[in-house]
């Protein structure tokens, strides 16, 4: 291991919090911390950067205490960028990196034309160059996060440690700074550590996982192993809604606990628009019926009243066909979100000609409709069905109902 | 082929650009340095008794024959008070300057932090209680090493709060109060002291370079040019601060030692500049924003050398504004750098765009 944490406790005041901590990583590779808010996942960043006095253990870098070395020999192995907003007046974005060269420079801080150069070179590598004579303090945050970045890179460490460096950043910038974390570890084998909140980056992003919770760490490795629906449940505490690590998103708690009045023909990704837009109304569904390897199957498990499935690769099974024929003809509204009719024994299709036989009402979000003798309304957007009076009606109905109970 | 001439360029037109600024910087600093002779000779040259200019190079160069009484004005009471001025100035400004950025924040400076506060009551005990600390009655030693005694210890005490505290505000309320405490046992001490001595301490608790001679001179200056020389060394960890504490201990900075130098150079400027011309407030507060504006840069590698020059000459002519504006009154000096001093402070509120 080129870092190593051995039996390290953290904490404040001389109190340990977190004790026995025993973690690694490999050179090149990124180490990624991941917990609640306040479970202490700062506190151990801290600690391994020597902002916090640790509490016992010992920490090592290529085998060396980190204690044994002094202060510009951790800064020349180590550096760090930190949640703290900083707001230097007056500094450009070329002086904030320049101040990364600290531990290379002599008694004056006379930067030579080799330290220009790597300021240079950072500031190229999160694409800040054009930043450089702006004044710091005037940029947005996703181009100070990335300054700061180029700030740490400019300290030429071997371990980067970087704390919740995507808060306060948009989507783009936080693909684009994980992007660069990601291509510095391949490329120029530098260690990184870094605590995130979005679970479904840190599984894209690091090799490694530490999980903390409750000052205690949870459970730790490789994120493809550690990593499914119900850890991330309890590492969260999450009791509503839901996390789907499969699909790397979330999911909002049920609004409606009632029996559902509409049936969604799902099948082939579009029934997820669908599903999130009546979960939103706080409209209870039944879908069905979806193959298990269908991405609708992944979001109507955490939102659909019931879902009707069938395993993959086969053809649709009498009984489930029977089942999915039971919910349907329960419901008063029927939405065919427009799946794929193709096939000589389409079970799917064979439902939704049933149902146009009867006297439901049909919203139809398809481009060209089945002939039929039923009522059909044709929608354009999804927006549009939502505020349809079908389904208002039925919503009012069930918020009565729900506020009754 | 393009590309690297593009980078080329790019690189020319980035060390033209670093070129004007240094360029730009080193002619304000010469101004600066012909302002501070100008204001040496200005302060020499004018008072409320008028000498004329051929009498006046007459006493300096000692030739020719000259009124004895005029030299002893301006050799014994415009030289040592001039030299005062204009290192008492400095000393503030760089003192302002130095808590400015630890503190990182932008309305600190000694008064504020009650570290002058903490020199005049132990002034005040020398002045007032007859404390003599072995130096006779009120020697210029002694009062010097009051003032320090006092200034050093608010500054550990504020210090040992700040790192309790993280938020500036609470800095400075803590060094605000530190400053009442050590104003109220001042005035404590006056209601108990002897007329005669009392009379002498309010005066000096007005603040003026009226009363410096050539002995205080001499300790200023053996005290000031050593500390303005070693700063030389301490402008790197200064500019790794102007990133916040943690990043500057991140980058290799040795925080324990670069505190204790800071408590040993901010305490001793403000205890030597106290001592002898007793608390002056603003001066190093606004000298370090004015010298920001002037040079338009955060690096203190220009601002620490620029503010000593800035706080000398702007001091000094302070003092010659408040000794000949409404002579023969002498109005205190604090009244004057007030003036200059607290519109500054309302204007760098209004300016900035996060509360202090």
């Amino acid at each position: 291991m080129y870092f190593k944490t051995d039996n390290l406790s953290v904490g404040y005041g001389g109190k340990a919090l977190i004790k026995n901590i025993n973690i690694g990583v490999e050179k090149g590779k990124i180490l990624c911390l991941l917990g609640p808010n306040g479970s202490g996942k700062s506190t151990i960043l801290r600690s391994i950067s020597k902002h916090l006095k640790k509490i016992a253990g010992t920490v090592f870098i290529a085998k060396e205490d980190m204690n044994s070395l002094n202060s510009v020999e951790v800064a020349k192995r180590l550096s760090v960028v930190l949640t703290e907003k900083v707001a230097p007046e007056l500094m450009t974005c070329e002086e904030v990196v320049a101040t990364g060269r600290y531990p290379y420079t002599n008694h004056f801080g006379k930067l030579t034309d080799d330290d220009h150069r790597i300021i240079e070179e950072s500031m190229e590598a999160v694409s800040v160059l054009d930043l450089m004579d702006q004044e710091f303090t005037h940029l947005s945050d996703g181009q100070k996060q990335r300054v700061l970045l180029a700030r740490a890179i400019c300290q030429q460490p071997e371990i980067i440690i970087l704390d919740e460096p995507t808060s306060y950043l948009d989507i783009r910038h936080k693909i684009e700074l994980l992007g660069i974390l990601r291509s510095m570890a391949v490329k120029q084998n530098v260690t990184v550590i870094l605590s995130l909140h979005e679970v479904d980056l840190a599984a894209k992003l690091a090799d490694t996982i530490i999980l903390v919770k409750d000052n205690t760490i949870f459970g730790s490795g490789c994120p493809e192993d550690v990593l499914n629906d119900g850890v991330i449940k309890t590492l969260y505490g999450i009791e509503a809604g839901s996390f789907n690590m499969l699909m790397g998103s979330v999911e909002l708690p049920r609004t409606c606990m009632s029996d559902s009045r509409v049936f969604v023909f799902g099948g082939d990704g579009y029934g997820t628009r669908c599903y999130r837009a009546l979960h939103k109304s706080g409209i209870s569904f039944c879908t069905g019926v979806l193959y298990h390897n269908d991405v609708d199957y992944q979001v109507a498990m955490s939102l659909a009243r019931q879902t009707i499935f069938e395993k993959s690769f086969r053809p649709i099974s009498d009984v489930i066909y029977e089942q999915a024929c039971k919910a349907m003809l329960k419901c008063e509204v029927i939405i065919d979100t427009g799946f794929d009719l193709d096939g000589e024994t389409n079970r799917n299709r064979q439902l939704l000609e049933l149902a146009y036989n009867t006297n439901k009402s049909i919203l139809s979000l398809r481009k060209q409709t089945l002939k039929s003798k039923a009522e059909v309304q044709q929608f354009e957007t999804i927006g549009a069905m939502i505020n349809s009076e079908k389904l208002k009606l039925d919503s009012d109905e069930m918020s009565s109902i729900s506020l009754c109970s | 082929m393009l590309k690297e001439m593009k980078t080329d360029n790019f690189n020319d037109q980035m060390t033209t650009e670093l070129e004007k600024l240094n360029r730009r910087s080193v002619l304000l600093m010469g101004l600066l340095a012909v302002a501070v002779v100008l204001t040496f000779s200005f302060c020499v040259g004018f008072g409320s008794l008028k000498i004329g200019l051929d009498e006046l190079i007459k006493i300096i160069f000692r030739f020719g024959d000259y009124d004895p009484v005029l030299s002893e004005i301006v050799w014994d009471i415009r030289f040592p008070r001039t030299i005062g001025a204009l290192l008492g100035g400095a000393a503030l400004a760089v003192a302002g300057i130095m808590l400015q950025v630890f503190f990182r924040n932008p309305i600190v400076e000694p008064f504020v932090l009650g570290i002058s506060s903490g020199a005049v009551l132990c002034v005040a005990l020398v002045m007032l209680g007859g404390i003599s600390l072995g130096f006779g009655a009120v020697s210029p030693m002694g009062l010097f090493l009051a003032a320090l005694l006092g200034s050093s210890v608010v500054m550990i005490v504020v210090l040992m709060f700040a790192t309790r505290v993280k938020d500036v505000v609470s800095l400075l309320v803590i060094g605000l109060m530190m400053g009442y405490i050590c104003s109220a046992v001042t005035s404590v001490l006056q209601s108990f002291a002897e007329k005669e001595a009392l009379q002498g301490f309010v005066v000096w608790t007005l603040g003026s370079f009226s009363g410096f001679t050539w002995a205080s001179v001499r300790i200023i200056v053996a005290l000031c040019i050593p500390i303005f020389g070693s700063l030389v060394f301490l402008v790197k960890p200064l500019n790794a601060f102007s990133m916040g504490e943690e990043y500057a201990m991140s980058m290799g900075v040795n925080i324990k030692r670069f505190r204790i130098f800071l408590v040993a150079i901010t305490s001793i400027l403000a205890a030597v500049v106290t001592a002898f011309a007793g608390p002056v407030g603003f001066i190093g507060l606004a000298i370090p924003h004015l010298a920001r504006l002037l040079f338009k840069t955060a690096d203190n590698k220009i601002l620490v050398p620029g503010s000593i020059l800035m706080g000398g000459s702007v001091t000094a002519c302070c003092d010659l504004i408040s000794r000949t504006i409404l002579a023969p009154v002498e109005l205190p000096i604090s009244a004057v750098t007030a003036f200059i001093g607290a519109p500054i402070v309302i204007y760098l509120i209004m300016k900035r765009r996060t509360s202090l």
